[in-house]
């Protein structure tokens, strides 16, 4: 059933053009076929990533089916006071940040294809950057959360007139808000690692045209993250 | 026709390689840090195996519990709380530590490379990451019943499993943990199979054993992650009471059923396919025919890959859905039985005018089949609601279940151990004993649990641990199959064991295989193949040519 074909697929290690690329790894017969499947194995990974968050979504479409009324007054405890007007001004301001986040992978990805090593290096670094911005205000914003006692489950301590201790549904919007954006915050503390092990290598001189699948692998992660982010913004921040 | 040569001598005229994947490299750490799929395929084989061990242990102690309506083990008194964890610990270790892991684990990543012709998996170092993550889940698990006691049953529904005192959250960190190392499987073999077939292989010639493993892929992918999600909202609210599934503080138990079976009835295919992979390859190669139906099959696997996913409302007929959930929930399950009989009929017309020897590995695939009628039709009766509303939460529910995951899926399992063990270890087992361990196993098996399905229609509930006297006979009946079933294991584990003690003695293609697994050395070099093979004919060639090499 099987015949063999001579010398060349027999050997990995060489790409089309037969020299040695350092990052070809041996069961592939070329570069090409390894920066596919590399890109294919993200891309599953990140379907998995999707439905990690779609259950969460789903749960909490669920819980706000269930106490709409619940949900949407502790809702207004994510805006904040803008000019008498209550104005989702965190989640907004986060939002800016991530897209140009995008925007800054994609010019580093487009670096890093183009043989522009600076380039790549200056915008991960920017991208890196953005990424802390984010999590700067979302500590900001939790910090605002945790000293009102709007906290999950067991650790609900709100005291005021509204959103009273022991009415079922607020402590799981809250419960709901700090799992989806906190499990969201880990994957931008996740991305600022991968990013920074991009830098260093970047600095190197590992990225070339030749080779460049990290930079465009994390690059794909980043999106998601974003994305993810994209539809947490209006679920959490505008609901009505 | 002429049989394939079963002992000593060769196919073909290369010389038996003097290095192998086997002898290669030496010591742990050759091992420990190893990144080759048949390395690691071995590994897992052995770990789940222990496993299989550790569950078959508990699955015997309740059997023996279950002896007499005394619930004592040798006069011991077995209480509630303890019958409760044999029977968690029993569900909970086969499911997920063995049924789930074991055959793409092992045997399907030891031969999906070798049958794409391939050198590796995409990513063997995911591979390798993933089987740690077996072992760090298994720990935990194992850790979960030492320290404390799980006795949710494997299914950890609310409310009990929020309210129980056991180690509950430990138990379901660890099987999230194993869902991921499930997912990197998963993912593995789908870039796999998209990207590293050999030249001039295309969908429809691969062998049915990969779209099996295919399909299995994609819902170990898709499933999965939602298991997860479900067990960390489940930790979340034992630990935070964040107010989901706990009805005392605003949540839906029901809730954690529909995201439970979500992933779990497609997790039974998680269980299923991987048999009914092994299956086809099995019957063409002791039939000597061409797979009847090639497409066919390989539309069912992926059909049922999908349907999988509407169903899942059929574990929930009694727990409070919507009439019209119900009824379309039972419409939809009534679709699994097509591409189930699909499956079953092309395997019979493969057999059917084909030139059958029956090997050990071939024995199985029959009580496969005979077994996996059984069990697929009384899910039938399952999906029926009339006759679920009466059937559900008794023995019939347990009966139904082991004739597919165990009928089926481990009657499979130990049919392609059988089938690749010269290919993985280089030698040959009595096919005497393992003919004779195939017969026990039939017989041990539907001593067990063919009493079962009458216990459960008579009205015997499930997870007790005591009944009316009445049952007893059928009880005894069933708890003496189980040590036949303890019989027939323990002879395939010395059968195999003892070949290992002799010189390599196996042919290339001891049975006169078409896939191109059977072409390279047994045990294969590291690199698997010589040359890069190339794909000429369709899979399942056996027209004479073939056969006489
Ligand atoms: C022909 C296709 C099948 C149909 C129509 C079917 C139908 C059903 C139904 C309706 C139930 C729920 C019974 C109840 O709880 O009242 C059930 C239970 C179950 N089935 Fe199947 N089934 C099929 C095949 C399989 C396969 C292939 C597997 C596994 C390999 C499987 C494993 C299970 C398990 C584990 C349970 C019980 C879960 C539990 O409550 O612990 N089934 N089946
Ligand atoms: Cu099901």
């Amino acid at each position: 059933m099987s015949t063999t074909l001579p010398d060349i697929h027999s050997h990995g290690g060489h790409d089309e053009h037969g020299e040695h690329n350092p990052y070809h790894q041996h069961h592939f017969a070329t570069m090409e076929q390894q920066f596919d499947t590399s890109k294919l194995g993200m891309w599953l990974f990140l379907v998995t990533e999707i439905l990690l968050f779609g259950g969460l979504f789903v749960g909490f479409g669920l819980m706000q089916h269930r106490y709409p009324q619940q949900f949407i007054e502790a809702h207004e405890h994510l805006k904040q006071d803008i000019f008498g007007r209550p104005f989702p001004l965190y989640g907004t301001i986060n939002t800016l940040v991530l897209l140009i986040s995008s925007w800054t992978m994609v010019m580093g990805v487009n670096a890093a294809q183009t043989d522009q090593k600076k380039k790549t290096v200056r915008y991960l670094v920017l991208t890196i950057l953005l990424a802390c911005v984010f999590l700067g205000i979302k500590y900001v914003e939790y910090s605002h959360k945790f000293h009102d006692g709007l906290l999950p489950g067991i650790f609900y301590a709100h005291q005021s007139e509204d959103l009273i201790k022991g009415t079922h549904g607020y402590a799981t919007f809250f419960a709901f808000y700090f799992m989806m954006t906190g499990l969201h915050g880990i994957h931008v503390l996740v991305g600022i690692g991968l990013l920074s092990w991009l830098v260093m290598r970047a600095r190197r001189g590992d990225f070339s045209s030749a080779y460049y699948t990290p930079v465009d692998l994390v690059g794909l992660y980043w999106h998601i993250v974003d994305m993810i982010w994209i539809y947490l913004f209006p679920l959490y921040y505008l609901i009505s | 026709m002429e049989r394939a040569v079963t002992s000593g001598a060769r196919i073909g005229d290369r010389p038996r390689p003097k290095k192998n994947y086997l002898n290669e490299t030496r010591g742990f750490k050759s091992w420990a840090l190893t990144v080759d799929h048949k390395r690691i395929g071995i590994m897992y084989l052995v770990g789940t195996l222990c496993a299989f061990l550790l569950g078959g242990i508990f699955a015997l102690l309740v059997r023996l519990t279950l002896l007499t309506p005394a619930h004592k083990i040798f006069g011991l008194q077995v209480t509630a709380e303890t019958y409760n964890r044999f029977f968690t610990l029993h569900g909970a270790v086969m499911v997920f530590l063995f049924i789930i892991p074991s055959i793409p684990g092992s045997l399907t990543n030891f031969v999906l490379p070798l049958m794409l012709g391939a050198k590796d998996v995409a990513f063997p170092r995911l591979n390798l990451a993933s089987f740690y993550l077996w072992i760090v889940g298994a720990v935990m698990a194992v850790s979960s019943m030492i320290i404390g006691a799980v006795d949710t049953g494997w299914t950890f529904y609310t409310p009990y499993s929020t309210t129980t005192s056991g180690t509950v959250t430990l138990m379901t960190a660890a099987v999230f943990v194993l869902g991921f190392s499930s997912i990197f499987t998963g993912l593995n073999f789908i870039a796999t199979v998209h990207k590293l077939r050999a030249p001039g292989m295309g969908w429809f010639d691969m062998p049915l054993f990969v779209w099996g493993m295919y399909s299995t892929a994609l819902i170990q992918v898709l499933a999965t992650p939602v298991l997860g999600i479900t067990l960390v909202l489940l930790m979340l609210e034992r630990v935070f009471q964040i107010g989901i599934f706990d009805s005392r503080i605003g949540g839906d138990p029901v809730l954690f059923q529909h995201f439970f079976w979500f992933y779990s009835h497609p997790a039974v295919y998680i269980m299923i396919l991987p048999g009914m992979a092994i299956i086809s390859e099995l019957i063409p190669t002791f039939s000597r025919k061409t797979i009847f139906g090639y497409r066919a099959i390989a539309y069912a696997s992926v059909s049922l890959a999908l349907v999988s996913f509407i169903v899942w409302g059929h574990h929930m007929f009694v727990a409070g859905q919507s009439q019209l959930a119900t009824v379309v929930f039972s419409a939809l399950t009534f679709l699994v039985a097509i591409p189930s009989g699909v499956k079953v009929f092309n395997w019979l017309c493969t057999m059917y005018q084909g030139n059958i020897s029956l090997e050990t590995p071939m024995l199985y695939a029959i009580s496969f089949l005979m077994l996996f009628a059984i069990g697929g039709l009384t899910g039938i009766f399952l999906g029926t609601l009339s006759t679920d509303v009466h059937l559900t939460d008794t023995y019939f529910v347990v009966a139904h279940f082991h004739y597919v995951m165990m009928g089926s899926t481990v009657t499979a399992f130990i049919g392609g151990l059988y089938y690749w063990w010269p290919k993985m270890t280089g030698r040959m087992y009595s096919e005497k004993w393992g003919q004779v361990s195939a017969v026990i196993w039939f017989i041990g098996f539907n001593a067990t649990f063919l009493p079962q399905f009458i216990l459960g229609s008579r009205g015997m509930p499930r997870r007790y641990y005591n009944y009316l006297d009445q049952f007893q006979p059928l009880h005894v009946f069933s708890t003496v199959g189980s040590w036949i079933i303890g019989l027939s294991l323990f002879m395939s584990a010395a059968v195999l064991l003892a070949s290992l003690r002799k010189p390599a003695d196996a042919p290339d293609n001891p049975w006169g295989g078409t896939t191109l697994e059977w072409q390279t050395s047994s045990p294969p070099i590291t690199h698997n193949f010589e040359d890069q093979p190339v794909l000429e004919n369709e899979p399942y060639d056996y027209r004479p040519k073939a056969v006489t090499h």
